[in-house]
């Protein structure tokens, strides 16, 4: 299990243990946190589990693919740490990874 | 609402899940009981057709949450249990062990059941539908190399079906009724597209033909069109389209109409009673419309936890669905019913474009967009906005999507 903290644009912080070759978006969505709807179910093809990435784990996580990135140049209020939290495998090396859920998200 | 109230989901599916969820963001402390009629936590549909059947995910991730991550939410959620009545007088429901819940709050969320094919040999072993985690399991289990499948109706199930069972090595016949695969869900610039993907990766379409028959023994070996052409195969998967699940409903005295009549609340004509879902007919703007999408379902459930709560209804959005078919994602924004042109941007050859459906007067209502994100995203916003854009700035792609967004204000 991997310790990850979610905080919400209100600063609300949930943190939660996630299972390693998941994704950030099922743990988020496996805790009820709100702000992530993951309406497609980590298919890469809604948006809605946009998150900020905290600059400590920018370079441990796996990188971008095409498709991700496509979507978050469109995406609503985007910034160099965006990431689309399914795309994110979960593994040891993140543990104690932050991310901050997006106002749009609120 | 207050610690003691009692709100009760019927169905445990993607609207109910919405639906529990939003209960609780929105500060419900009462109790919540999910009742489900299949053996296993809330889980998604979508990848049945898709990742699942490919093996490429498993059981532990379609389930939103296992069942003791629900207890851990507080919310009880009681698989195996099929709700039998309604009783929205004294505001009971019973289950099919003689069980009665009483409820402050009922939430109807009981999606979608298979259209069935009912003609000569349709009792034969090997004959299939998909709908639920058990039906593609049993799929899966004959995508073996060598062996021949009849995908009967060409929906996106059936599109998608047939695009893994390529990839497993099967011989594939798509039969279709209508003069086009897609016809019912999408504009003929699409449909021409899939089928034309499809044949070039081996599918054999077939399109005005009448499934008249199956042929076999004990097991399935043929079916039989009705101009008397025979199709061999070891499997058949029918999809060819679903019927909401209203039965409750009509009997507890609800309006129903295709599905269950609700308002622009989530609200049945029991205003004690909401529906939400494949199984509701939700009026929007000046028509009705079921529809059966993951976003439709996820909108509803928190349309209905909003509504019940006092709380600000949730932003809502146009209408979307995505498919996964070989190396193609489509994305969907809108309805294009309605358009009277179709203007296709990009190059359809690439299997990288979009194809933009205007009214008359040049506005947005719908948007495809194939491996093409940027498209999907900006035609969200156009579709919602119903922003007018001329059809020569569409198919330029020297222009970005993104300027397209400049005309919104
Ligand atoms: C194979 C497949 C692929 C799909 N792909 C996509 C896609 O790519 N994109 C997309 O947007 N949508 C897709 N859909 C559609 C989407 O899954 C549905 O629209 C969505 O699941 C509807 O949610 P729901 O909660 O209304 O119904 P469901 O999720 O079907 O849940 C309803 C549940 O209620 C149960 N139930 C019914 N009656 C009772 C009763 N009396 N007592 C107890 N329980 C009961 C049912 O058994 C079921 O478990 C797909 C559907 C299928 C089957
Ligand atoms: S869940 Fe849809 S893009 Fe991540």
């Amino acid at each position: 299990m991997t310790e990850i903290t979610f905080i919400e644009h209100n600063g609300k912080e949930h943190k939660v243990d996630a299972a390693g070759g998941g994704s950030v978006m099922e743990a988020a969505v496996k805790n009820n946190i709100p702000g992530i709807d993951a309406d497609c179910g980590g298919a890469c093809a809604c948006a809605t589990c946009h998150v900020y990435v905290d600059e400590k784990w920018l370079d441990k996580i796996n990188p971008m693919g095409s498709m991700e990135e496509s979507m978050l140049d469109f995406a609503e209020n985007v910034q160099p740490n965006s990431r689309l939290s399914c795309q994110i495998v979960v593994n040891e090396d993140l543990e104690g990874l932050v991310v901050t859920i997006p106002e749009s998200q609120g | 609402m207050n610690d003691n109230s009692q709100i009760i989901i019927i169905g445990a599916g993607q609207a109910a899940t919405s639906a529990a969820n939003s209960l609780r963001q929105n500060g419900f402390t009462g109790g919540i009981k999910i009742f489900g009629n299949e053996n296993l936590a809330p889980y998604q549909r979508p990848p049945l057709s898709k990742a699942y059947m490919l093996g490429d995910t498993n059981v532990e991730r379609l389930q939103f949450r296992s069942l003791e991550q629900w207890q851990g939410d507080d919310i009880e959620i009681l698989p195996d249990t099929e709700i039998v009545k309604i009783n929205a007088k004294e505001k009971f429901i019973s289950d099919i062990d003689g069980n009665f819940h009483n409820y402050d709050k009922l939430i109807i969320a009981t999606g979608s059941r298979v259209r069935k094919l009912n003609i000569a040999g349709s009792n034969l072993e090997n004959i299939f539908y998909l709908k639920t985690l058990k039906d593609s399991d049993a799929i899966k289990g004959h995508m073996v190399a060598g062996k021949r499948i009849a995908i009967i109706g060409a929906g996106y199930i059936g599109l998608e079906a047939a695009a893994i069972a390529r990839k497993f090595g099967l011989e594939v016949h798509v039969l279709e009724l209508a003069p086009r695969v897609l016809a019912r869900v999408a504009s003929p610039e699409l449909s021409g597209f899939f089928e034309r993907l499809h044949t070039e990766r081996g599918v054999h379409i077939h399109t005005n033909v009448q499934v008249a028959g199956f042929e076999g023994d004990d097991k399935l070996n043929a079916v039989l069109l009705g101009d008397g052409t025979k199709i061999e195969c070891d499997v058949a998967l029918v999809g060819i389209g679903i019927l909401p699940n209203d039965e409750l409903a009509k009997d507890a005295g609800l309006v129903c109409e295709n599905g269950i009549n609700t308002n622009s609340f989530a609200q049945t004509s029991d205003p004690d009673i909401y529906a939400c879902g494949d199984c509701a007919n939700r009026e929007m703007g000046d028509k009705r419309m079921r529809i059966e999408s993951v976003h439709n379902a996820i909108e509803q459930g928190k349309i209905a936890a909003a509504h019940i709560m006092g709380a600000p209804m949730p932003k809502l959005e146009s209408p979307w669905f995505w498919s996964d078919q070989y190396e193609i994602k489509l994305q969907i924004v809108g309805l294009w019913n309605d358009a009277t042109q179709s203007i296709v941007r990009g190059d359809m050859t690439q299997n990288k474009f979009a194809i933009y459906h205007l009214d008359s007067e040049n506005h947005v209502l719908a948007v495809d967009a194939i491996n093409s994100p940027p498209d999907f995203l900006v035609g969200k916003q156009l579709v919602f906005n119903k922003t007018a854009l001329a059809p020569e700035i569409i198919s330029d792609i020297a222009i970005p999507a993104k300027e397209f967004l400049k005309n919104i204000v």
